[in-house]
């Protein structure tokens, strides 16, 4: 592989004391759309987690464009879930958009008109710009949704990591995020996208990581699509794995000897 | 009257210290209190208040006297021990944060109430006025005092201006914070650093028990009459400092009544005020959303009635009496002539010997209602596959809110049809 965006090696993450991914092993390509897929509690967003460095793992590394997380924050942006926020917070849409220009250098200076036109430009990008003066508590799912994305645009990032981002959206906002993943192909950004729906998948990206607590396989779609491997992701649970994670939940057991 | 005057004249320095020192105090309170709320916290501010008490006890006891700096040292290291141990309990343990916060506050006021009996009990005359930071002695305010709550609220204000959209972003999204790196452990820190130190010179006013309402209730009122997080901010200042000058105004009034209850009961009145008429967002604001909705769909009704039965009839024109639109049995008495004289009003029916009759606006408007109801019903029954009889009470409601785009795009969709799904006609309006 030539340019590795996201690597991660032997990754065991738990949660609640329960391991939820078990050694999760595999390189993202640079400049590709990437679906995470896999059933219902299969560890796809404490994935996203671990990578993002909001949870720790209990094994195993992750390197982002082949340097750790700490040292490459300014070029990752994250677009979260839309429930993991109070969207009866006091702000407007050009609000929030403004967040993605906050820096940890710019701590104390004031935003500029530099950052109101990215910002705008983000807006711009989503079909949100007539928007940008609504208060948050007053827009659909899918706006909501938009804003977060022109959030992440603004920051003008080289990796976007997106928890569902699909969910309960509207068509046009549907088209919007379609076209923006072309623009930013088209740009050479990385998109890991974490995904609903398998049907749609095959359509919207171009890598597929197939997730269900263990890594069952990761790599360009047309390799990804086939009955066999569809079937181990989605085809119920290891029921021995399952097993060892409750013992080693109940008996509060390190998953790793120090 | 007198006493007012003399008040408003601020001649007593008494007066001058207490007033100003209750509105520097309810102004930064309410301005800190507000990320707590935003932050759904609101009650580790009172846990705070509580938890500082061995603190200054502490201070006391080793200091030996009542200076307020080293007091106010006690009551932060005091204030950050309760907050690590809440942290320390919910993160480490099966117990969740409300239960954190009920056992550290306890624990930490029992000690404290126990630390200062000692006190009072050994005889040192310094301790005289120690109780102050319990139940606060607004009224006996001093120059010092002043002078200390004006700079720490400087310092407050200084770290809120200076850190303000970093403060929004981790009350409102920590995560997405964390991620593009914001120093977000810091900022916390900060901001429980200001509450405290908020709390610690609070308290010295209304006291411990109360010192929760003067953090939280300004921001809760404030939040009925903005949107911006800005306005909201300056609102809660302007009430926290408002209830300072009216409570230290009370007490002066009558000199039996304390000044920090009477604070807090200033600081109720308005924002039970906002709650309930704030526009837009208050309560009396909703209710007459509701009448109004009301009014609307009473209106619409009596239209539809002069359609329907100008359509049985054949003949629109014809007029109606009072006793014929009763027997519909859609209405009661009152309503209906209430609803006939509101569209009188905006010429929709005019009336003529006791008789009702339909204006060609009116019929208009009937037709349109008439129209969206026809087309919804059209559309439960090809869209969402609803049998006929079962989309009639919910084209009954829907009918009163459908917009014209919306009516365009039903239209459009169901392909311009001319029958709703009991064979009825549906009416368009006629090019004129």
């Amino acid at each position: 592989m030539k340019d590795i965006a996201i690597e991660t090696h032997n990754l065991t993450v738990s949660y609640n004391r329960r391991p939820v991914l078990w050694n999760i092993d595999f390189k993202l390509p640079v400049g590709q759309i990437i679906g995470i897929i896999g059933p219902n509690g299969s560890g796809k967003t404490t994935l996203l987690k671990a990578i993002m460095g909001l949870v720790k793992s209990s094994s195993g590394y992750v390197k982002i464009f082949d340097q750790e997380l700490e040292d490459v924050r300014a070029r990752i942006s994250y677009v979260p879930q839309r429930e993991s926020v109070d969207w009866d917070f006091p702000a407007s849409v050009m609000d929030v958009v403004l967040m993605g220009r906050y820096r940890s250098h710019n701590l104390f200076k004031r935003i500029q008109q530099k950052d109101r036109d990215l910002a705008a430009e983000a807006l711009e990008k989503v079909n949100m710009l007539e928007y940008s003066k609504r208060q948050i508590n007053q827009l659909s799912g899918g706006q909501q949704q938009r804003v977060f994305i022109a959030r992440s645009l603004a920051q003008g990032a080289d990796l976007y990591i997106m928890d569902e981002p699909f969910v309960g959206v509207d068509a046009a906002t549907e088209e919007a995020i379609l076209k923006l993943f072309a623009e930013m192909k088209a740009e050479g950004k990385t998109v890991v996208v974490v995904h609903h729906d398998l049907q749609t998948a095959k359509d919207y990206f171009d890598w597929i990581v197939l997730l269900n607590t263990r890594m069952v396989a990761a790599g360009p779609k047309e390799e990804i699509f086939n009955q066999d491997l569809l079937q181990e992701a989605y085809g119920g649970k290891l029921d021995v794995l399952s097993k060892v994670g409750e013992l080693v939940r109940e008996r509060d057991f390190p998953i790793r000897e120090k | 009257m007198n006493d007012t005057i003399r008040f408003l004249s601020f001649t007593d320095p008494n007066v001058r210290y207490v007033v100003l020192g209750t509105m520097i105090l309810g102004a930064t309170a309410a301005m800190v209190g507000c990320f707590s709320f935003l932050r759904k916290r609101a009650l580790v501010g009172d846990a705070i208040a509580h938890s500082i008490l061995p603190g200054v006890c502490l201070s006391f006891m080793i200091s030996g006297e009542k200076d307020p700096l080293w007091l106010i040292l006690g009551a932060i290291f005091s204030g950050w021990l309760s907050l690590l141990m809440i942290d320390g309990i919910s993160r480490t343990t099966k117990l969740k944060s409300d239960a954190a916060i009920g056992i550290v506050l306890s624990v930490f006021f029992g000690f404290g109430i126990l630390l200062l009996t000692t006190i009072q009990h050994s005889g040192n005359a310094a301790q005289a006025g120690l109780d102050k930071f319990l139940f606060g002695k607004a009224a006996s305010l001093t120059k010092d005092d002043i002078m200390i709550f004006s700079g720490i609220g400087v310092f407050l204000i200084l770290i809120i201006l200076l850190l303000y959209k970093e403060f929004k972003l981790i009350s409102f999204n920590p995560e997405y914070a964390k991620v593009i790196g914001l120093p977000v452990k810091f900022l916390e820190f900060l901001l429980a650093t200001i509450t405290i130190l908020s709390v610690a010179v609070g308290i010295q006013a209304v006291g411990v028990v109360l010192m929760a309402a003067l953090l939280i209730t300004p921001a809760s009122g404030a939040r009925f009459w903005s949107d911006r997080l800005g306005i909201m901010i300056i609102i809660a200042c302007v009430f926290g400092a408002a209830s300072g000058f009216l409570g230290s105004y009370v007490s002066y009034i009558a000199p039996a009544m304390p000044t920090g209850p009477w604070v807090v009961m200033a600081l109720s009145v308005l924002t039970i005020g906002s709650i309930w008429f704030a526009p837009k967002r208050g309560v009396f604001s909703k209710w007459r959303t509701f009448w109004k909705n009301k009014d609307q769909i009473l209106t619409e009704n009596i239209l539809k009635l002069f359609y329907h039965l100008g359509e049985a009839d054949g003949n629109f024109e014809t007029a109606r009496s009072f006793q014929s639109l009763m027997e519909s049995d859609r209405f009661r008495a009152y309503d209906l002539g209430k609803g006939l004289r509101k569209l009188k009003k905006r010429n929709l029916i005019r009336k003529k010997d006791a008789q009702w009759f339909i204006t060609a606006s009116g019929l208009k408007e009937a037709s349109r209602i008439i129209r969206l109801h026809r087309l919804w019903e059209l559309y439960l029954n090809q869209r969402l596959k609803l049998e006929p009889d079962h989309v009639h009470n919910d084209a009954e409601a829907i009918e009163h809110i459908i917009t014209p785009e919306i009516e365009a795009q039903l239209a459009s969709e169901l392909d311009s049809p001319t029958e709703d799904p009991h064979a009825s006609k549906i009416p368009y309006p006629t090019q004129s």
